[in-house]
């Protein structure tokens, strides 16, 4: 500890209202500080190297809608538990832990509004709450998602986050798998856009069922997506993965995404791409 | 004679007496027929018990065993005048994946499934039937070619998982996974799944998002492997046997939550003791339940499919 940490703590009102923590963010991409209120406004986007950080919810939400004004869609009830799991803990107690440390009920929260006038239903997934993982909670929401888009005859736009599918629900989160994708097919038919934003990271069971079925395919800058985790290729094949090995860019380069959009032009675009495929304008 | 597997090992004992008592007997001429019968009445015993009380982690190893059958094997019992059909018409033919046309019973299916291979050199042909992009696609491929000539498809899921690799990553593993799990909700055909051996994980539904999901009762079917449960949750793959009890890798257990919809029984030791058996009555069960489907439209067959996914969970 240095000298100045040591009388810094010494004195109570500063320790409380100006530790670095608060003031100020570490980019995950260069390592440099920033200020906390700088990379809020900049959208979680490091100024200086244009990392893309993780965001929740509600700063998606407020970012998307026209004037920050939407509707949260209620949480659908599912079973809890349903394996009655445990691990080295309770998964009633992790969850318990992940609702208190988000404020959310489950990895998926849906919200209705405008995009530039344009009528959306958009689902973010919350990489914060277990890691973003798929299982009953968030495949009733995301049918949920897609049911109330057919109702309004709006698109579904899915922001994706998340590590897989949820292991302390079994089979049953692979089961979201097939769920997500009949959601989707019933989407089509209704003749309305599903647009997927892959955020960063998507991998597993969600990469490989609603994240990869969009009729458009936005990837954030950098973010990680793929099928299997890179530990597990490596200890599969036994070789060092390449440079940028499942990042957007690199998804992009081998034809398995339409665009990489930056944070900030992500509402113009999303719109842009409404204005074509879905264009009645909110009454 | 069948590899024993770890938790057989009291059988080794019993089998290893019989086998010495025959070779006295064939050496020299005491009788000891009787004492034979005993010993593999204990024996029979003695598997009865340990089978009937398999843990979900004694079960895995049954379902891994590598004596039990593969998709070649299934095929060649229980489909006449088989006529595979090959490659994705994009990048390759995938071996880890096997499909063609055939009749089961008589009934013209489109038979499909994961084939792990059963020597060092058909396994690397094979790449112990871990699928890559390419073999989904052809799985896809087949399965569309099914639906416009009405014929019903039948899976065989035998996978660890589908391949983590490189190329696999580049070419699309998680879209063809998706896509295939979205060919096989579309068909106006009857899909008739059934878990053979592992069902691991996407790769596996990615071939058993259907009509019906049978399961051999010694097969297990799970979201990922247990050690690889157990190394992420408990940070050590040793604690896998936990991690089967916990994440309810069972045929029983997977008919509790609805996932499976029939159990076929085995034969007494698993598939892998009496493989001619075990495909017999797995081919029975498959008939039956593509017949049940008689007189049903496209739309029926294609609407019933889907509600029972969407009512899952």
């Amino acid at each position: 500890m240095s000298w100045l940490n040591r009388v810094r703590q010494s004195i109570a009102s500063i320790t409380k209202r100006e530790t670095p923590d608060n003031l100020w963010h570490k980019c995950a991409g260069c390592g440099q500080m920033i200020f906390v209120k700088e990379y809020e406004e900049n959208q979680s986007v490091c100024p200086k190297c244009n990392h893309h950080g993780r965001i929740g919810p509600d700063a998606r939400f407020n970012d998307l809608f026209d004037s920050g004004v939407y509707t949260l869609l209620p949480i659908p009830q599912v079973t809890e538990d349903p394996l009655k799991f445990r691990d080295s803990k309770r998964y009633t107690d992790r969850i318990k832990a992940a609702r208190t440390a988000t404020g959310e009920t489950d990895a998926l929260i849906n919200a209705k509004g405008t995009i530039e006038g344009y009528k959306a239903v958009v689902g973010i997934q919350d990489f914060a709450f277990m890691g973003g993982s798929m299982g009953l909670g968030v495949g009733a929401a995301f049918v949920a998602g897609v049911e109330a888009a057919i109702a309004e005859r709006s698109p579904y736009i899915i922001f994706t986050a998340a590590g897989g599918a949820r292991m302390q629900e079994g089979i049953l989160s692979l089961m979201q798998m097939p769920k997500t994708t009949v959601a989707i097919a019933k989407l089509r038919e209704a003749g309305l856009p599903y647009i997927v934003v892959l955020t960063d990271p998507t991998t597993g069971g969600v990469t490989a069922s609603y994240a990869m079925l969009g009729d458009v395919q936005i990837a954030e800058p950098g973010a990680l997506i793929g099928f299997a985790g890179q530990r597990v290729i490596e200890s599969t094949i036994r070789e060092k993965l390449p440079e940028g090995f499942q990042r957007a860019e690199y998804l992009l380069d081998h034809g398995m995404i339409d665009m990489v959009v930056h944070r900030h032009d992500l509402r113009a675009r999303l719109a842009q791409l409404i204005g074509y495929l879905a264009p009645a304008k909110a009454a | 004679m069948v590899s024993l597997l770890d938790f057989e090992k009291p059988l080794a004992e019993l089998q290893s007496r019989i086998a010495e008592l025959r070779e006295t007997a064939d050496n020299g001429s005491i009788d000891i027929a009787s004492e034979v019968a005993k010993l593999q009445a204990k024996s029979d015993k003695l598997l009865r018990e340990t089978y009937a009380k398999l843990t979900p982690w004694q079960k895995t190893q049954v379902a891994r065993h590598p004596e039990r059958p593969h998709f070649k094997h299934y095929v060649a019992q229980m489909i006449e005048e088989f006529v595979p059909l090959a490659g994705d018409r994009a990048f390759a033919d995938d071996l880890a994946i096997i499909g063609g046309l055939g009749r089961l019973g008589g009934r013209r299916v489109m038979v499909i499934g994961h084939e792990k291979g059963d020597d060092t050199a058909s396994r690397l042909k094979h790449n112990f039937g871990m699928a890559k992009p390419e073999g989904y696609r052809k799985a896809i491929r087949l399965m569309k070619l099914a639906d416009r000539f009405g014929l019903p498809v039948v899976t065989l899921v035998d996978t660890s998982g589908a391949f983590p690799g490189i190329q696999a990553e580049e070419r699309g593993q998680a879209e063809a996974i998706a896509r295939s799990t979205e060919a096989c909700l579309e068909l106006g055909v009857p899909l008739v799944a059934a878990v053979v051996g592992e069902g691991g994980s996407g790769g596996a539904v990615a071939l058993a998002a259907a009509n019906r999901v049978l399961m051999f009762e010694h097969a297990v079917y799970s979201v990922i492997s247990p050690e690889g449960c157990a190394s992420i949750l408990w940070r050590t793959s040793e604690k896998a046997a936990d991690a089967a009890e916990a994440m309810k890798v069972t045929a029983a257990d997977l008919q509790k939550l609805g996932v499976v919809d029939r159990i076929v029984e085995e034969p007494l030791g698993g598939a892998h003791r009496a493989p001619t058996a075990a495909i017999d009555s797995l081919a029975k069960a498959l008939g039956e339940e593509i017949d049940s489907f008689s007189g049903q439209t496209p739309d029926q067959i294609r609407a019933s499919r889907r509600d029972k996914y969407l009512a899952i969970g």
